[in-house]
């Protein structure tokens, strides 16, 4: 009767995914309710969830159909798989040398929502490119080049260039992180 | 030369990434998480009802 459930894993994965649902939806109102929706489902499939595998990965894949399938239904966003309706919108940001983290924030928030998943599940995550390719249900081929255009769009947006060197020493960078809350990742 | 350039650009970037996933992961989560298993969980024991589907 009292065999362990895997359903008391859950509460372990929560931070995680709230943190995930809010750098899809970059907003916290709505990642929470969709970490909610998530749990709900998580919950009454856990039939469906094949012990032994990565929990983590298939709460995230959860999480993400609910934000996707939303997203469909509200319609309000371009699909930009590719990133070509944000690179025509991106203005060449004054470079003044020094790299804020809120100029990091908003370089991540600017990019196209597939290529922040996908820059999110390999680079901070901890996912390998094959298994946010299954979570994403794209090849991985296709997850490395979101990953390689999320990073170009990024170093584009913070004028960080090829020959330029890196002004910012890691103290510095670790003040400017400490000073500023999440709110919108 | 150019690559060990992306190199360091890749490495901020990714280091930036993870610790604005990780201070949004050391938040925690609102309480309401906590307060929605468990009642998930006393509607299952009550139900008497395993909702996973399997048999015993």
């Amino acid at each position: 009767m009292s065999r362990s459930d895997p359903r008391d894993e859950l509460v372990e994965h929560l931070p995680a995914m709230r943190a995930f649902a809010i750098s899809l939806t970059r907003n916290s109102a709505i990642a929470d309710d969709m970490v909610q929706d998530t749990v709900v489902k998580a919950w009454t499939n856990i039939d469906k969830f094949e012990v032994g595998t990565n929990m983590r990965a298939w709460l995230f894949t959860i999480l993400r159909n609910t934000y996707y399938s939303s997203r469909r239904k509200a319609n309000r966003e371009v699909a930009d798989v590719d990133g070509v309706f944000t690179e025509s919108l991106a203005e060449k940001p004054a470079h003044d040398g020094h790299m804020q983290m809120t100029d990091f924030r908003k370089a991540l928030n600017e990019l196209a929502v597939e290529q922040r998943e996908a820059l999110l599940l390999v680079g901070a995550s901890g996912f390998s490119y094959e298994e946010a390719a299954e979570m994403c249900g794209v090849a991985v081929g296709t997850i490395k080049s979101r990953t390689n255009r999320a990073r170009a769009k990024i170093a584009e947006l913070m004028g960080l260039r090829d020959d330029e060197s890196l002004e910012m020493t890691d103290d510095a960078t670790m003040s400017v992180i400490s000073s500023s809350k999440v709110s919108s990742f | 030369m150019q690559l060990g350039k992306n190199d360091d650009n890749e490495r901020f970037i990714d280091e930036n990434l993870r610790r604005v996933y990780e201070e949004t992961v050391e938040e925690g989560i609102p309480d309401k998480f906590k307060d929605l298993l468990k009642k998930l969980k006393e509607q299952e024991e009550s139900s008497g009802q395993p909702a996973t589907g399997k048999s015993e």
